[in-house]
Order: C-alpha cells, then sequence, then structure tokens
C-alpha cells in the first residue's frame, strides 16, 4: 500500500460532501465577477471617466490601501482595482476553510482515524483535499475568466485569463498555508485561525507595499514597493492584468502551493495521526476559583484567540495610524490629488476620511471575532459539551447569556483597542497621541451597534436552526463583506445594502454621528438576541 | 415517592418515534437497571429527564419537579454521567472535575481526592489526551463526588477496564448504603446483576418487562434435556410445555416455571436415565426480551448449554 492509497475515494467523498458550497463557491464567482465587470463598465464608460477614476486612485492612500496598485486607464485596470482586493481576501479565507476542513476537522472528529483504519494511505487525506481546493479554485477562476471576457465590455481575452488566474493563484497559495497550518495545531479552531492570520498579514504586506508605492510621472498608475512582493495577495496585483500581463508573476503563487505541500508532507510524515506538532502539556490538577463559573470557563475559552486578534488589531492599528500621517504629507504636496479626493465626497479633514474607512475595517474585522467566538455554543453543543453543563444547575438563559456577553466583551475590547493603537501611531509621529488615542477610541465605538447585530444574527441562526447555524452565520457575514464592499460598485439598490448593519454605522470622524441608527441598530440586535435566546429554551439539544 | 415516575413518554424525532409511551418507575434508595437493545431509547429517556430534550406527550416527574420547566433546581439534586463523555479539551481533568461539580452546585473535595486516587486518574492531563476509558472517569469522579438525591447514569462503564469496573461498582454499594437512588443505563449485564435491585427492560421506546431479577426469572422458561428409557409421548398435551425437540435419543424442551412439577411427573413414567435442568441465564433472560433475534439466540442457547455440560 503506497502513501496515497485511498487519496481518490477520500476525493469523492469530500467532493460528496461539499457538493453544495463547491457549487455555490464555482458557480458564484464567476457570476459575482460578471455582474462586477458590466457595472464597472457602467460607471465608468469613457477615457475621461477612467482617467479620473485611475488618478484618484494612484494618490489616494485610502484607495492604494484597499483597493491595490491601479495599473492604467484602462476599463481592465478598473475593473481589476475595483475588484481584486475583495475577492482576494474571499476565496483566500474559502480556500482555508476548506482545507481544513478536509484535514484537521477530520483528524479532531475522529473520522480520520475511521477511514485510516481502512485501506487509507497516510498522505491520502491531505492529497485528496489539495485536490478538491485546487480544482475548485481552477474552475472557479476558469469561470470567471470567462465570464470577464463575456461581460461584454470589450475585456480582452488574455486581460480576463490573467485576471482570473490571479485570483486563483492566490486561492492555490492560501490552498498551501493551510495545509501547512493543518499540520500544525490540534483543532481545526487553531488551524483556521493561524490561517486566517497569515491571510491578514499579506493583506497588511499588500497594503503597506501599495501606500508606500510611487506613483507614476502622469498620476495614473502606482508601482508597488517590495512589502508586496512578499505577499500572497500582493502578487496578484503583479500579474498587471489587462496592461501589459507579466505572466511569470503567476509562478509564484504555484511555487508558494508546492514548497508549502512539500512541508506540509514532510509535518504529516513526522507526526501521529491526531496529534498536532506540539508535545501536549501538563496543567493544573486543580481548577483555580476564578475558571469555576460559566463567565470564567468563557475566559479561559475565549483568552488565547481574543489574545493573537488584540496582537492582529494593534498592529494593524499602529501602522495605519503612521500611515495616516503620511496621508497629511502627500495631501501637503499634491493639492491636485486633495481636491481629487475631496470631489469623491467625505469632507471635512481628508484624513478623517482615511481614518473612518479603516474603524470600518477593523468592525469588518472584528465581526469575524464575534461569528468565530460565539459559534462555539454550537460547537459545544455539536460535540456534547453542552449536555454536560445543562445537565449541572446552569439554566440555558445564564449559558447563553454568558456566551453572548464574552463575545460581545471581546468584541468591544478589540474595537477600543483598534481604535486607540490607531491614533497612538497616528498621534506618535503627528503629535498629541493621547488625544488622537481617545478620540479615534471613541469614533471606534460607535461601530459598536453593528456587532451587536453581527452577535444578534449568530445568536439568532443558533436557536432557530442550530444545524445550519455555523454556515449561515459565516454566510452572512460574508454577504456584509461584499454589500460594503462592492454593493457601490454594483450599483445596488439602497434597501440591499441597507440589509447590512455596517452600512448603518456613522463614518466617525469623518463624519458627525447622529443617535437614529445607532438606536434602531441596537433595537434589532436586541430582538435578534431575545429570539435566539427563546428559540433556544424551547428547542432540543442536537448534535 | 418514585424518585423518577414517567407514564406513557412519547418522543419522536422527524419519522422516527424513540419512544413509544414508555413507562418507567424508579423509587427512592434503590439501583435500577435500565436495559434494552441499541437505538430502545435508554438514552433518550436519560435526556428528557434531565431536560436536554423535550418531551413530545406523557409524563415525567424527576423527585417530584419537571424536568423542563425545573431544570436548574433539579440539578442541584442529580449527577449524570453520560455515556459519551466529551469535555473541553484545553481543560485538565482536575479543572474539568472541579469545574462541573462547582456548576452542579459543589462537590466534596475530600472524596474527589479519594476517588482520583481510587480510579488511578492523572487530574493534571488536558482532556485531549485522555483515553476513551479515562474520559469516562472524569465524568464518573465528578459525579460521585458531589453528594446528590439521584445519580442518573448513562452506560457510566463503557470503556473502563475490569479493575475499574469494580471500584465502580464499589462506588454504587456505597451510594445505595447512604440511601442514594441511582438509574443506570447498562449493556453489561454482570454489572446489572450485581448491582441492580430492579431492572426495566425496553425495546423500541416502550417498557417490555420491569420487576426485580427474582421476578423476571420466574416469567421465563427453565430448559430442560431428559433422557428416557422408554420413547417419550404425550409431552405436547402437557400444559406450559414449549420447544420440544429430539436430537440422539434426547430430549430438549423448556417448561414454564410454573408447570415444572406436572412435567416431573409425567417425565418418571418413562424411566428418566439421565436429566439435566437450567434455569435461564440472565443472559437468555434479556436475549428474550432483546427482540426476534435474540429470543432465537436465547432458545438455541437454553438447550445447548445443558448438552455441552454433560
Ligand atoms: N437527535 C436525534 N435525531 C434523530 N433520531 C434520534 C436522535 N436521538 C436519538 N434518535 C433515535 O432514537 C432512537 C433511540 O435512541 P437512543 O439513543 O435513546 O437509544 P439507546 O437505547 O440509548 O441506544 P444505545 O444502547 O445504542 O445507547 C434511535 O432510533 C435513534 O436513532
Ligand atoms: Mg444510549
Amino acid at each position: 500500500m503506497s502513501a496515497f492509497t485511498g487519496t481518490w475515494r477520500l476525493t469523492r467523498l469530500a467532493l460528496r460532501r461539499d457538493r453544495i458550497r463547491l457549487g455555490i463557491w464555482i458557480l458564484g464567482t464567476p457570476l459575482l465577477g460578471y455582474a462586477l465587470a458590466a457595472s464597472v463598465a457602467g460607471v465608468y464608460p469613457d477615457d475621461a471617466a477612467r482617467h479620473g477614476y485611475a488618478t484618484t486612485s494612484a494618490s489616494s492612500l485610502v484607495a492604494r490601501a484597499f483597493n491595490g496598485p491601479i495599473a492604467g486607464t484602462d476599463l481592465g485596470a478598473v475593473v481589476v482595482a475595483e475588484t481584486y482586493a475583495t475577492l482576494a481576501v474571499l476565496v483566500a479565507l474559502l480556500s482555508t476553510f476548506a482545507v481544513v476542513r478536509h484535514t484537521r476537522q477530520n483528524e479532531e472528529t475522529g473520522r480520520a482515524e475511521l477511514l485510516g483504519a481502512s485501506v487509507v494511505g497516510r498522505y491520502a487525506l491531505l492529497t485528496a483535499a489539495l485536490l478538491v481546493v485546487v480544482g475548485a479554485n481552477v474552475l472557479a477562476a476558469a469561470g470567471l475568466a470567462l465570464a470577464l471576457a463575456l461581460a461584454g465590455a470589450g475585456l480582452p481575452l488574455a486581460g480576463s485569463v490573467a485576471a482570473a488566474a490571479a485570483i486563483g493563484g492566490v486561492g492555490v497559495a492560501f490552498t498551501g498555508v493551510a495545509a501547512v497550518t493543518a499540520q500544525l495545531t490540534v483543532t481545526s479552531r487553531g488551524a483556521n485561525a493561524l490561517a486566517a492570520a497569515a491571510v491578514g498579514l499579506a493583506f497588511l504586506l499588500r497594503a503597506a507595499g501599495d501606500v508606500f508605492g510611487e506613483q507614476s510621472a502622469d498620476g495614473t498608475r502606482v508601482v508597488s514597493a517590495w512589502p508586496s512582493w512578499v505577499s500572497p495577495m500582493g502578487w496578484g496585483n503583479q500579474v498587471r492584468a489587462y496592461t501589459g500581463e507579466r505572466w511569470w508573476t503567476l509562478a509564484l503563487p504555484v511555487a508558494l502551493l508546492a514548497a508549502a505541500v512539500a512541508l506540509a508532507y514532510a509535518l504529516a510524515r513526522r507526526r501521529d495521526l491526531g496529534a498536532g506538532l506540539f508535545a501536549a502539556r501538563r496543567g493544573p490538577g486543580r481548577a483555580a476559583t476564578w475558571l469555576l463559573s460559566p463567565a470564567g470557563l468563557a475566559w479561559r475559552l475565549q483568552r488565547g484567540a481574543l489574545l493573537g486578534w488584540a496582537v492582529g488589531v494593534g498592529v494593524l492599528g499602529v501602522s495605519m495610524g503612521v500611515a495616516a500621517d503620511e496621508f497629511n504629507a502627500m495631501i501637503a504636496e499634491n493639492p491636485a490629488a486633495a481636491e481629487a479626493i475631496a470631489a469623491m465626497g467625505g469632507g471635512g479633514e481628508l484624513v478623517d476620511g482615511y481614518l473612518a474607512a479603516m474603524l470600518g475595517l477593523y468592525a469588518l474585522a472584528i465581526g469575524a471575532y464575534v461569528v468565530q467566538a460565539l459559534l462555539r455554543v454550537r460547537a459545544d453543543e455539536a460535540d456534547g459539551v453542552l449536555e454536560a453543563v445543562l445537565a449541572t444547575a446552569v439554566s440555558r438563559r445564564r449559558w447563553l447569556g454568558t456566551q453572548v456577553g464574552a463575545a460581545l466583551l471581546g468584541a468591544t475590547a478589540l474595537l477600543l483597542f483598534g481604535g486607540v493603537t490607531t491614533g497612538l501611531g497616528y498621534g506618535l509621529v503627528d503629535g498629541d497621541p493621547a488625544g488622537k488615542a481617545l478620540a479615534l477610541g471613541g469614533a471606534a465605538a460607535l461601530r459598536l451597534p453593528a456587532l451587536l447585530v453581527v452577535a444578534g444574527v449568530v445568536t439568532a441562526l443558533f436557536g432557530l436552526l442550530p444545524r445550519w447555524s455555523v454556515a449561515l452565520s459565516w454566510t452572512a457575514l460574508m454577504v456584509f463583506l461584499l454589500l460594503g464592499q462592492l454593493g457601490a460598485v454594483l450599483e445596488l439598490p439602497q434597501a440591499a445594502l441597507d440589509l447590512s448593519p455596517y452600512t448603518h454605522v456613522p463614518a466617525a470622524p469623518a463624519v458627525d454621528p447622529t443617535a437614529p441608527p445607532l438606536v434602531v441598530l441596537t433595537a434589532v440586535a436586541a430582538a435578534l438576541l431575545v429570539a435566539g435566546a427563546a428559540a433556544f429554551r424551547h428547542r432540543d439539544t442536537p448534535r | 415517592m418514585a424518585v423518577i415516575a414517567i407514564d406513557k413518554l412519547v418522543k419522536t424525532f422527524g419519522a422516527v418515534r424513540a419512544l413509544d409511551e414508555l413507562d418507567l418507575r424508579v423509587e427512592a434508595g434503590e439501583v435500577h437497571g435500565f436495559l434494552g437493545p441499541n437505538g430502545a431509547g435508554k438514552s433518550t429517556t436519560i435526556r428528557i429527564l434531565l431536560g436536554l430534550l423535550r418531551r413530545d406527550s406523557g409524563e415525567a416527574r424527576v423527585l417530584d419537579a419537571d424536568p423542563w420547566r425545573d431544570a436548574v433546581r433539579l440539578h442541584r439534586r442529580l449527577a449524570y454521567v453520560p455515556g459519551d463523555v466529551s469535555l473541553w479539551p484545553n481543560l485538565t481533568g482536575g479543572e474539568a472535575i472541579d469545574l462541573l461539580g462547582k456548576l452542579r452546585g459543589g462537590l466534596d473535595r475530600r472524596r474527589r481526592d479519594e476517588l482520583l486516587e481510587r480510579f488511578d486518574l492523572d487530574p493534571t492531563r488536558t482532556c485531549r489526551t485522555y483515553s476513551k476509558g479515562n474520559r469516562q472517569k472524569v465524568a464518573i469522579v465528578a459525579a460521585f463526588a458531589s453528594d446528590v438525591e439521584l445519580y442518573v447514569l448513562d452506560e457510566p462503564t463503557s470503556g473502563l477496564d475490569p479493575l475499574m469496573e469494580s471500584v465502580f461498582q464499589e462506588q454504587v454499594r456505597r451510594i445505595r448504603g447512604e440511601g442514594g437512588t441511582v438509574l443506570l443505563s447498562s449493556h453489561v449485564l454482570a454489572e446489572v446483576e450485581a448491582l441492580c435491585d430492579r431492572v426495566s427492560i425496553i425495546r423500541e421506546g416502550r417498557t417490555v418487562e420491569s420487576g426485580t431479577l427474582t421476578e423476571l426469572r420466574h416469567l421465563t422458561r427453565t430448559a430442560v434435556t431428559v433422557e428416557t428409557a422408554r420413547p417419550l409421548t404425550g409431552l405436547a398435551e402437557l400444559p406450559g410445555v414449549h420447544s420440544v425437540r429430539e436430537t440422539g435419543g434426547r430430549t430438549h424442551l423448556e417448561v414454564e416455571p410454573a408447570h415444572l412439577d406436572e412435567l416431573l411427573g409425567h417425565l418418571v413414567r418413562f424411566g428418566v436415565r439421565a436429566l439435566t435442568s437450567a434455569p435461564p441465564t440472565l443472559e437468555q433472560l434479556f436475549l428474550r426480551h432483546y427482540g426476534a433475534e435474540g429470543a432465537a439466540v436465547a432458545e438455541q442457547r437454553a438447550t445447548e448449554t445443558p448438552a455441552a455440560l454433560r
């Protein structure tokens, strides 16, 4: 029996298990791409409009950080600028979760052991996962290439293939990353967290490289600085789809995949089934007093993740804060750009628009923390720990309330921390760190109602549709993300944009906050929380 | 007062009728065996008794309270060991025991340490690294270290080695000695025979038998094998005689305990050369209740065993 025996059988099993998810991924990506391209073509129909867009994008640090380096005034370049960064994050996360789901999660739940005892080679599980996820990326990219070329707006085929391959390449690169993280940790939660942190880091490096990049002489292009070149998320931009493709850059993600897979195989060879790379340690034989309550337990179980998030948010905050000062410097040098940005809206101090966009980004990312922390309730229910707790003198209301409270407390802390560190970073180079930290901490806190709604959605789903709550909660967050990032490009009706709680939080400090949206969001969140808790109190606890 | 009183309990999962008018009564101070084949509905019943599942219809009362509505109050007075113990993977066994005990309302520290020693469990290892048997021990120690009135144990010893099984039995006896009540679901018949005052057997969501082991034995036929000088006749007409078979000059049959006397009176007239009679073993007794196949297996064993002994 070779180490790969059974790969094909496991691949078919994985395909069967994930047929719906994969179907949505492979068909949804081209559909989204088609809609986006068609709509960008509508918004920027002529050279003049696109020239304006390119100049603004190349000058604006916000646009550089979020959308990447604009590559010129061609329609294709505008389409890429408007869509690439979001699709890249999406594809990276989809690939990550899919790999972990078919490797570490199988080991964690003991399914792999069951399979391993039958005729299955040591590498079969990992190989099957890689085949499925790389295959999905290739198919989705092929569909996307076709969709872009067919979008009817005169996008050339070669460029469309390059753009789609760039996005597929991001997926392929993070397939490799997740293959490695799945070998390192014992839990799928840990493997997902590590891989997601890698996605975040790649985004940050890419953003930094583009913020510190150089604007071309004609003002319509950006040449990225080196950090973009060490980020798999940045490689896709360097393909320069539609503007003189550099095909060789597509080899970068493939090389990363090859190296990562070799490493993953080596790790898999070295460890036991179910084990991680780090040996299990011993712990206290008695519980500390603080642990002995639902709240203590929640803190104990969440603190690791919270710490990891705090580090990520802090790094992001300080670096984005420092970049805010760069922003001021650039505007001082380039009044024309300042005018262009002012024309795009925002008003008030330009740097405030940038800071507001950053705080919005934190709120979106911390939404993922809320979902992840709160979905522990479903994980506990599914693996039976919840039954052990509910069989003690802890009521369902108290248990769920504690979990929701803990998740929200963590989210609030992260949000404030993000605002404060941004203010500190900004203040350290621009003066008055304490004042700026306070002001931005306050501005960040105004985003909390959106997170309350996210918590409400997860709780309601957990109460009403426990078996579907994991998939649906992440879907909801992804929809919020897409509405926020792509809704405007797609020219979606306001009613659709209004579905996302993030649409309603005031863009402080660029905009003065008003109470009504915050009150309404809080009321909606309260209603969702109550509905979820009530449903939970009246239902069984299914595995 | 009955500690557990269930009447016509019904629970359905979609199309599956897991409990179909189940009845169960557990009196204070007894160790009550709860038996039945896989999927009979034992765990479902227990989950309803703990307020983890909602019943569709019927009555269920535990310690004179409603298990769904009064769950929290009730849970201070009972301890539960699930059949398939899940724990927090990154807590140590000791932490998990303390936590479960405290959430229930506190545990006896001295007894906790004593139990850890008796069960030979290392409390400093994380739950992730425990074997199935050791996870089971964590739940058992957490339950037995609490001073409660009722212990609900769902296959608590699945995965324990024989030595630990005997420690477990010793603890159940201690609880009974102190006046506690135990509901014990189990597939280990030796354990049931050693511990239980009364048993209830359920099948497909219904109670098929309930009583002391002696009572149950009386309901079951005795297997008889006989060899006579003259050919045996007239057996079929005798009351209470069943499953008559002839092999190699020997006759195998089963007889209801109440009619044993008449059978013997009949047999002596044919010149008995050899006779064995075996009361039903516990295994036969249960197999008979475990379904049509079980009954067939039980019948076969009943007729084979005496022959094999000779
Ligand atoms: N959550 C559920 N959803 C659907 N069916 C269920 C669920 N829980 C139990 N069942 C079904 O109810 C029936 C009774 O199951 P239960 O677990 O109570 O059996 P059991 O007597 O404990 O069996 P075992 O001896 O194997 O532990 C089975 O047919 C089972 O498949
Ligand atoms: Mg069971």
